[in-house]
């Protein structure tokens, strides 16, 4: 399995999705540098979990690398800086969430990194280090999920006490439209990918990884496998196109064929499965090899009529503004920015949002396409239920919510939901399904975590 | 003829047998329910708007009955009246409670608040809530797609076309607190409705930075605490950016008014000619 | 900044698949000009002249209750009226007067549909409100068909043949004897054709195949009414067949007659008045073809589609409720 044959039939999940047009435009561009910003804003809360503690003051001075910011919690994670300079000020800033959240805002000087970190790009292949070794150098590097979800990657290495890992799938699916950065990632730092893989493998014990890709990069297929020849024990899995294939219930359906067991309490561990995406992967190489901390991560720049749509190594904390500004400035048929890819990222309400560890692309969609269309009744096609690919009953949820009877829709599972957004892009009514499922979840999942404490206290 | 007689003696014995049945199950299947639920409910307003925290007014009515501590009870619409006829069905002592008004603490209309982006989806608080700051950039204030005046049963709410935001219509106001529950942002408030409606309240909430708040809204309380250096009656609290006038304290010397520089706090029903001197008007009343 | 520069804030997902209510209504349109086409060329103009009246009143009626009665936008330009006017002229003889027509339309669009909250809402399908409303209303008008090309020869309202049903019933009826039923019946092919008696839209049985291939080409509907639907007809007519060939007619006369076509294809899979998900879908159909031959062996109608397709709308919410889809991970 090795290497790629073309008769290899390729693997998806049965249920539901759909395919949008993929407007990949920045393939073929090369991972690119920019000039570094002004001032960086660094936000508290860039992963999943608990706000991190800051461990500078305003003033303090900072070189690239350091500790600002230190995990407070199990489910947490470290945040370095990603420049060197003053701290200016600790305050709040909007972030991709539309809300204001702390951050470090930090004024750059110069470009000095801390002495151990390693800056050759020299692969460096050998690890001798132990598990344990291993873990404290992810955890702290403060390393979360980089496909867009940003759990703490070492907390999804402490495998639960009674479960056993079966597979540990790395996620090179990239299934949103118009994002690249995952793709040319994978064509570039291949190798520095698959040495990743090897030592999560080791971390995790296990002698056997999947790689999964559709099969819409075959160039990405090839390179991966052409490397993975030489490593014993990773394979990859050529999969068909199609979206959510990316989401961690899907890929697991269709490399393993089994089901992940609903949320909130079922994790991909229930079944013996690890999901790491291609960037983590990367940046475990890094922290592991060359004691390089989080402080970048490759951005998606683009948009229809963006001039030149790119990808760029970032440091966290660079404004939207900054980083639009590199490859043309804004279009000024700008309707919507978005932050992720279009099917489940967020639209910015501000240029001066910072690029967080989340932060997967920012596309540029013009005004012409911003705009909803007008909503009407609902004619009950069953298109969202057919393309849901978790079997729920999106219109259903949608007019549960909107009447407030949110018991009603926890008893018909709203919260198994996991926003992938095909009921709405599919509905020929225009509804706005997963707008409302998504409100409706919130409120489902925070009244079972009450009770759950209820319960508990 | 034998025809006829045969279908009128079947069907008045079918008829009879009906009868029977149905008095027999109606006998077995009884429910013995006091008699007082039927009387108080005929009392209470029956608008079933929960503001009194049960579902429906019969089930008040059953809780009046059932409740050991009847000073608690109380329905915010039927107001005083309602519950002293309550209170005489059951022979106790009924509650006298102070009216009070859903007041809406954000002045953000169009002209203070410009608009930095557009939402384009559904029309609906909650939702807006749910994904961003708002149109405004303001994250406290009023999100203008009136959830409140969608949640009100009584009509006394409406959307202000000029200012885009819910004005309340005080005489229909029963104070059952939808609005405020509806209200994903907290905004609004069930305070004292005063007397002849005259109060004095801060319109804002916003808990940011005085400069920050300024940035998004000309009418944004920003702190500077003039209100409550003036305040003679220890009414005003500043907390959080914040200043707060508690109804409880508040004596209507509209003292704080006058110093407000952003105009946050409002006073609402003074007499126009009494401006000059509020306080001799207030005693008068 | 200006208004039009602000930028715009939405939930995901920013892309949205194309697909609109209105095109789909133009694609069922579509489909149905096949069968439109036979009716003509059978009916002669006669049957233009109904559908384009019960398109444009339907349309009316649609508009100016919405406009209005109900203060609403109107939502013509979703052509949904458009589709329940053809539907509901296919299911009506070419010789109705066009004033039955447009009260068959305000029945359709009025009663059926907007006392419910316009589309989406309605319980019943429209069209066959419509038609079984005219045919209480006036069952002498709504049972005498033309003869096939009668026009042609003129005096439409003169020259009127019975459907194959009607003579089958008839002779049910006066205890004929199945064998010489039959014998007065068009062949297999002039029905497969569509050279026959009956309403405008129902004859064809290879236009309205063509326009249900079209559908399902298009994603519009699926193959899970229209299959069970036949097959229940099949089924059900051919044990009857089976336990006493003298006295039921073969399965396949059931379903090349009537209007099993035209319902199976386009009436019972209207999105609005069937269930979701394929099994309920499959449940559906197959219960309209057992209550089709129900009516039509052992009712005083000779026909059953209309009535048991509405008999089945009415179970949509009971189905729709017993047939959830299976969720992933349970």
């Amino acid at each position: 399995m090795n290497t790629l044959s073309t008769t290899t039939k390729t693997k998806t999940f049965p249920k539901g999705g759909v395919h949008p047009k993929e407007f990949k435009f920045s393939a073929k561009n090369s991972i690119e540098s920019i000039p570094l910003p002004k001032n960086v804003f660094v936000p508290l809360t860039q992963h999943l979990g608990a706000r991190a503690k800051p461990v500078v003051n305003p003033g303090d001075k900072v070189k690239v690398g350091q500790l600002i910011a230190e995990a407070d919690g199990f489910v947490s994670a470290n945040i370095h800086s990603p420049v060197s300079g003053t701290v200016k000020n600790i305050d709040e800033v909007i972030d991709q969430t539309g809300y204001k959240q702390r951050a470090v805002i930090i004024e750059t000087e110069g470009d000095e990194w801390l002495a151990d970190i390693e800056l050759s790009k020299n692969i460096k292949r050998d690890c001798n280090l132990s598990t344990q070794e291993i873990s404290d150098k992810i955890f702290k590097a403060g390393i979360v999920g980089l496909g867009g979800a940003t759990f703490p990657t070492h907390v999804k290495l402490k495998i639960p006490p009674g479960k056993k890992l079966e597979h540990l799938i790395i996620n090179g699916v990239e299934c949103e439209p118009f994002l690249t950065s995952d793709h040319r990632l994978m064509l570039e730092k291949g190798e520095e990918i698959i040495i990743g893989i090897k030592i999560l493998m080791k971390v995790l014990n296990t002698d056997k990884a999947i790689i999964g890709i559709e099969v819409n990069k075959p160039d990405a297929i090839n390179n991966l496998s052409d490397i993975a020849s030489k490593y014993p024990g990773i394979e990859i899995h050529p999969l068909k196109v199609h979206y959510p294939q990316g989401g961690e219930r899907q890929l697991v359906r269709a490399i393993t064929g089994k089901e992940v067991p609903p949320p909130p309490s079922g994790l991909p561990i229930d079944v013996g499965c690890i999901i790491i995406n291609v960037g983590t992967a990367f940046a475990v190489y890094e922290a592991v090899q060359k004691n390089k901390p989080l402080v970048e991560r490759v951005v998606t720049v683009t948009g229809k009529s963006l001039k030149k749509p790119s990808n760029f190594l970032v440091r966290l904390g660079t404004t939207i503004s900054h980083i639009i500004s590199v490859c043309g400035g804004l279009p000024s048929d700008t309707g919507k920015i978005i932050s992720g890819g279009p099917m489940m990222g967020k639209a910015l309400a501000s240029l001066d949002i910072p690029v967080t560890k989340g932060t997967s692309g920012i596309v540029i969609i013009p005004e012409n396409e911003a705009k909803r269309e007008e909503v009407s009744n609902c004619i009950r096609c069953g298109r969202c239920v057919e393309y849901c690919p978790l079997g729920l009953e999106p219109y259903l949820y949608m007019t549960l919510v909107e009447r407030n009877m949110i018991d009603k829709a926890e008893e018909v599972k709203i919260h198994y939901c996991c926003e992938c957004g095909c009921c709405s892009y599919t509905c020929p009514a225009n509804r706005p399904l997963t707008d409302y499922i998504r409100l409706g979840k919130n409120i489902v999942l925070y009244n079972i975590k009450k009770r759950q404490t209820k319960k508990d206290g | 003829m034998n025809t006829i007689f045969t279908t009128i003696i079947a069907l008045s014995a079918i008829g009879v047998i009906s009868a029977v049945l149905l008095y027999i199950i109606a006998q077995k299947f009884r429910i013995v329910e006091d008699p007082r639920i039927d009387e108080i409910e005929n009392v209470l307003p029956k608008a079933n708007c929960g503001g009194c925290g049960y579902p429906g007014c019969r089930n008040f009515a059953e809780a009046c009955i059932k409740s050991d501590n009847f000073e608690i009870m109380f329905c915010p619409v039927g107001g005083t009246s309602c519950m002293s006829q309550v209170a005489k069905i059951l022979g106790k002592e009924s509650a006298i409670k102070e009216p009070m008004v859903a007041v809406i603490r954000c002045n953000g209309s169009r002209q203070n608040r410009a608009q930095k982006n557009i939402y384009d989806s559904a029309e609906t608080c909650r939702l807006v809530h749910n994904l961003f700051r708002g149109e405004s950039g303001c994250q406290y204030g009023c999100l203008r797609l009136g959830d409140c005046v969608q949640s009100c049963k009584f009509n006394a709410m409406y959307m202000d076309k000029e200012t885009g935001l819910p004005v309340v219509i005080e005489d229909r106001c029963v104070y059952c607190g939808a609005c405020v529950k509806s209200c994903p942002r907290k905004i609004i408030e069930l305070r004292k409705k005063g007397p002849r409606g005259m109060r004095v309240f801060v319109s804002c909430i916003n808990k940011e930075k005085g400069s920050v708040a300024r940035l998004n809204c000309t009418a944004a309380c920003i702190a500077c605490g003039q209100c409550f250096k003036i305040c003679p009656h220890n009414a005003i609290t500043i907390e959080n950016n914040l200043a707060y006038i508690s109804f409880e304290k508040c004596k209507l010397c509209r003292k704080c008014f006058s110093v407000c520089p952003t105009k946050a706090i409002q006073e609402v029903h003074f007499p126009a000619k009494a401006q000059k001197e509020p306080l001799s008007e207030i005693k008068s009343s | 900044m200006d208004k039009n520069n602000l930028l715009k804030v939405s939930f995901a997902p920013h892309a949205h698949g194309g697909q609109s209510v209105s095109q789909i209504m133009l694609y069922v349109i579509v489909a149905l000009l096949p069968a439109m086409l036979v009716g003509i060329w059978v009916f002669g103009p006669k049957a233009l002249e109904i559908t384009l009246t019960a398109v444009i009143s339907c349309v009316l009626f649609e508009y100016f209750t919405q406009k209005f009665i109900l203060k609403v936008k109107p939502t013509i330009n979703d052509f949904s009226a458009a589709v329940t006017g053809v539907l509901l002229a296919f299911n009506l003889p070419s010789n109705i007067p066009l004033w039955m027509v447009v009260i068959g339309s305000f029945a359709a669009i009025v009663i059926a549909k907007m006392t419910y909250g316009g589309i989406g809402n309605n319980p019943f399908n429209p069209a066959l409100v419509g038609r079984v409303f005219l045919l209480v209303s006036f069952p002498v008008a709504m049972t005498s068909w033309p003869k096939p090309f009668a026009y042609t020869v003129g005096g439409v309202d003169v020259i009127t043949a019975a459907t194959p049903l009607s003579i089958l019933k008839e002779g049910v009826k006066n205890t004929e004897a199945l064998t010489t039923i039959m014998a007065k019946m068009p062949s297999y092919l002039d029905l497969f054709i569509g050279i026959r008696g009956g309403c405008i839209g129902e004859i064809s049985v290879l236009a309205l195949i063509l326009g249900g291939i079209y559908l399902l080409y298009k994603k519009i509907i699926s193959w899970h009414i229209p299959v069970s639907m036949i097959f229940g007809i099949l089924i059900f007519s051919g044990i009857l067949w089976l336990t006493d060939p003298s006295k039921y007619a073969d399965p396949f006369f059931h379903i090349m007659t009537g209007g099993v076509f035209l319902g199976a294809i386009f009436m019972a899979t209207d999105m609005v008045t069937s269930p979701i998900t394929p099994k309920g879908k499959l449940i559906f159909g197959s219960l309209i073809g057992i209550l089709v031959i129900l009516i039509r062996v052992f009712g005083a109608y000779p026909e059953g589609v209309s009535f048991a397709i509405l008999i089945m709308n009415a179970f949509v919410p009971l189905i729709d409720r017993y047939t959830r889809p299976k969720r992933f991970g349970e």
